[in-house]
């Protein structure tokens, strides 16, 4: 795996070179005194083309906003284990970083530790759930929401009533997005089923595509997912089916099959928690931005969608907007025919990441 | 028709050698600073800032140490292995089963005293890393069988196995969800010294032990002899089987122990991925320090400091972590074939010594 890396960093080290000469940017060294280092740790890199892309525009967007009051340096392909998330962050606390930004569950525990080790030093997590009251905290979003809405679409095209979902672990919050994506599904057609395959890994396209053409195989025509890359989506484009995306509007990577994506807008957070902190005002606290905050939402839905689809979404979105829809409303029934949500009942944030099961109608399995 | 030829030195005067090896050094950083000209950042401020990345400030200087000590003791494994001609290039597996064997005493002895926990712990993994290099040590001994294939072979195993316990039957139950080993106990962490875990000590006190008993004892010249010339050894009447053996267990045993120091001071658990390619990188580490035990304490400090300067650079200069990867690579590559120079001479036959190519 790492020698992979090694001889594909060489390969791809040209392209860096062309990026770099092109865009002129040579390692700004412009410090100004009272900016505010900030540094940003991602699992994969910058230009991934969905999770740490999307992680990457929020920091950009950042950046902009503050301008000189701030500097931002970033780590990527930071591997999701204790020594190399500490040795990254303690070099970036080394150049004078005030705020730590991890942007990966997986470093989470790591993060924990040098919240003590560093007290002066701000960590915001993001998809964790650990925090304590002086200088960590943990942020997230309602992606059920855009979720929901992306399975509505995918079950009112479907015209096989099979959808395929690309998951990485069978982890909470991956559990709570295919959920989502289902129910959406079964509220315009109570027939659609979804077929779950597990890669056991947040970004590995070889086999994210894969785990797609085997769903493809099966006879899903839409694809989802909840990894890092196109794969999925190249996967059904090639196949000549339809796949909602994940993290990014890649619209232009897979026109013939890119329906819109949940996405993130992480500078929704950022900005104002990154002010805070700059002011003194911040106190940690555990943030779950939805829709209505503008924190998560879906991309521009492409023309591949039908209109009257369209307006379907766009009137239960109206809602998501205004925080008058729940997701998860019972009786909602497990895939082994219990009831999980009872009747009259709404699941909170609280009760969602208690999320262990999958809905009824939904099928996983490890690839 | 060929237009070069190779031919074994027999030796080579030690003045020759350095010339070589330096030639070999400065041509690395032309090259290297090259690329870096080309990339838009400054050659000699990108070196002094991996140097200064690395040396500058006791936090970096900690982060240097942090990496070269797992990197020496599977060093010091490797060569035991490697004196032997014994091409062990199971270093990750073993420090994988090293880690498992440990994690298995810390996870099921919480409340142990800490100095008793630990001290099995470390007995562990010498035993589980020593009886991962015992299998393939074994089938040699007994049946000749290929040792590279088999040592490397097992790394998958080892690796693949954390991983389904990570996955699978130990998955802590409170990680909702996540693949995720549970956590040590306080009593299983080694402690700090000066502010560093105590691995540095030990990784000290190994590579003096190795040195004496690579060069000072009889097993340890045993295990010379079986890698210069089995028949030698037979003739002296020494026991090979036995030789190799007792020296893949040294081998193993010592990747193991990394494994348990890397659990236990810095993940605090076992994850499948805690060998980061270390059994890999000690291969190269003992070659440039020429399978001696005491060299290769320099070599692994010289290389967690390119480690740990390139991985400064990232962020100081944010560079892109590839070229950070390829410097490092390119001092590597003379480095390494300076050792192929010392070894050979190449003679090249042109009709018209011209434009070579």
């Amino acid at each position: 795996m790492r020698k992979t890396k090694k001889v594909l960093s060489v390969l791809l080290v040209m392209a860096f070179a062309a990026a770099i000469l092109f865009t002129g940017c040579g390692g700004g060294t412009g410090k100004t005194d009272e900016a505010t280092t900030v540094g940003f740790i991602y699992t994969s890199s910058k230009t991934d083309g969905g999770y740490s892309q999307a992680q990457h525009n929020g920091t950009m967007a950042v950046e902009k906003y503050f301008g000189k009051k701030i500097k931002t340096i970033v780590a990527e392909n930071v591997a999701e284990e204790k020594q190399a998330v500490k040795s990254t962050a303690v070099n970036m606390i080394d150049q004078g970083a005030k705020i730590i930004i991890g942007t990966s569950f997986g470093f989470m525990d790591a993060l924990d530790e040098l919240a003590t080790e560093y007290p002066d030093v701000t960590f915001l997590h993001f998809s964790g759930y650990k925090m304590n009251d002086k200088n960590f905290s943990n942020y997230f979003g309602a992606m059920e929401e855009p979720r929901y809405l992306s399975g509505m679409i995918a079950g009112l095209m479907t015209k096989t009533n099979k959808l395929g979902y690309v998951a990485a672990y069978p982890y909470t919050e991956v559990q709570i997005g295919i959920n989502a994506f289902a129910l959406g599904a079964q509220s315009v057609n109570p027939d659609v089923t979804v077929s779950v395959v597990y890669i056991n890994s947040w970004n590995d396209p070889a086999n994210e595509k894969a785990a797609a053409e085997s769903l493809l195989a099966q006879g899903c025509d839409i694809i989802t997912q909840h990894c890092n890359s196109a794969g999925p989506q190249l996967a059904a484009q090639e196949a000549g089916a339809y796949a909602v995306g994940y993290n990014l509007d890649n619209s232009q990577v897979a026109p013939k099959s890119f329906l819109t994506a949940p996405v993130w807008h992480h500078e929704k957070y950022l900005i104002p928690t990154i002010e805070k902190i700059i002011d003194g005002t911040y106190v940690p606290e555990s943030y779950y931005g939805t829709m209505k905050d503008g924190y998560v939402g879906l991309a521009p839905m492409t023309s591949l969608v039908p209109d009257d689809v369209k307006k379907k979404v766009e009137a239960v979105q109206e809602q998501m907007v205004a925080g008058t829809f729940s997701v998860f409303v019972g009786p909602i029934k497990d895939n082994q025919g219990n009831i999980v949500v009872k009747e009259g009942e709404t699941l909170d944030r609280a009760g969602i990441w208690k999320m262990e099961y999958l809905v009824q109608g939904v099928t996983g399995r490890d690839n | 028709m060929k237009w070069f030829s190779l031919k074994k030195r027999e030796e080579i005067p030690a003045k020759k050698a350095w010339l070589i090896r330096i030639v070999a050094v400065v041509l690395s950083v032309l090259c290297a600073g090259l690329v870096i000209l080309l990339l838009g950042f400054h050659p000699f401020v990108t070196f002094g800032e991996i140097i200064k990345g690395a040396l500058g400030s006791k936090i970096r200087l900690t982060q240097t140490v942090l990496k070269a000590v797992p990197l020496t003791i599977t060093t010091l494994g490797i060569i035991i292995a490697f004196k032997m001609k014994f091409w062990n290039i199971g270093g990750e597996g073993q420090i994988m089963m090293g880690a498992l064997a440990a994690s298995v005493v810390a996870l099921n002895f919480p409340d142990m005293p800490r100095g008793l926990l630990l001290l099995c712990m470390g007995i562990a993994a010498v035993i589980g890393g020593g009886l991962w290099a015992f299998i393939p040590a074994f089938f040699k001994a007994k049946m000749g069988t290929n040792e590279t294939i088999f040592t490397l072979m097992l790394n998958y195993l080892a690796i693949k196995f954390v991983t389904y316990l990570q996955y699978g039957p130990w998955r802590d139950p409170g990680s909702k969800g996540f693949p995720k080993v549970a956590d040590f106990t306080q009593n299983a962490v080694l402690p700090n010294v000066f502010g560093l875990h105590i691995g540095w000590i030990i990784a000290l006190l190994l590579t003096v032990a190795i040195f004496l008993f690579m060069n000072y004892t009889k097993k340890g010249y045993e295990v010379s002899v079986v890698g210069e010339s089995i028949d030698t050894a037979r003739y002296a009447g020494m026991n090979i089987q036995s030789i190799i053996i007792t020296a893949m267990l040294i081998s193993g045993g010592l990747c193991g122990l990394t494994g348990m120091i890397q659990a236990s001071a810095i993940e605090k658990t076992l994850t499948y991925s805690l060998s980061a390619g270390m059994g890999f990188t000690a291969i190269i580490t003992a070659w440039l320090s020429r399978l001696n035990a005491l060299a290769s304490l320099f070599v692994c400090i010289a290389f967690a400091v390119l480690l740990q300067g390139g991985a400064y650079i990232q962020i100081s200069m944010q560079i892109p972590a590839a070229v950070a990867d390829m410097i490092q690579g390119i001092l590597l590559f003379f480095v390494l074939s300076s050792e192929f120079f010392l070894q050979y001479k190449v003679s090249f036959h042109f009709k018209k010594a011209k434009g070579v190519a």
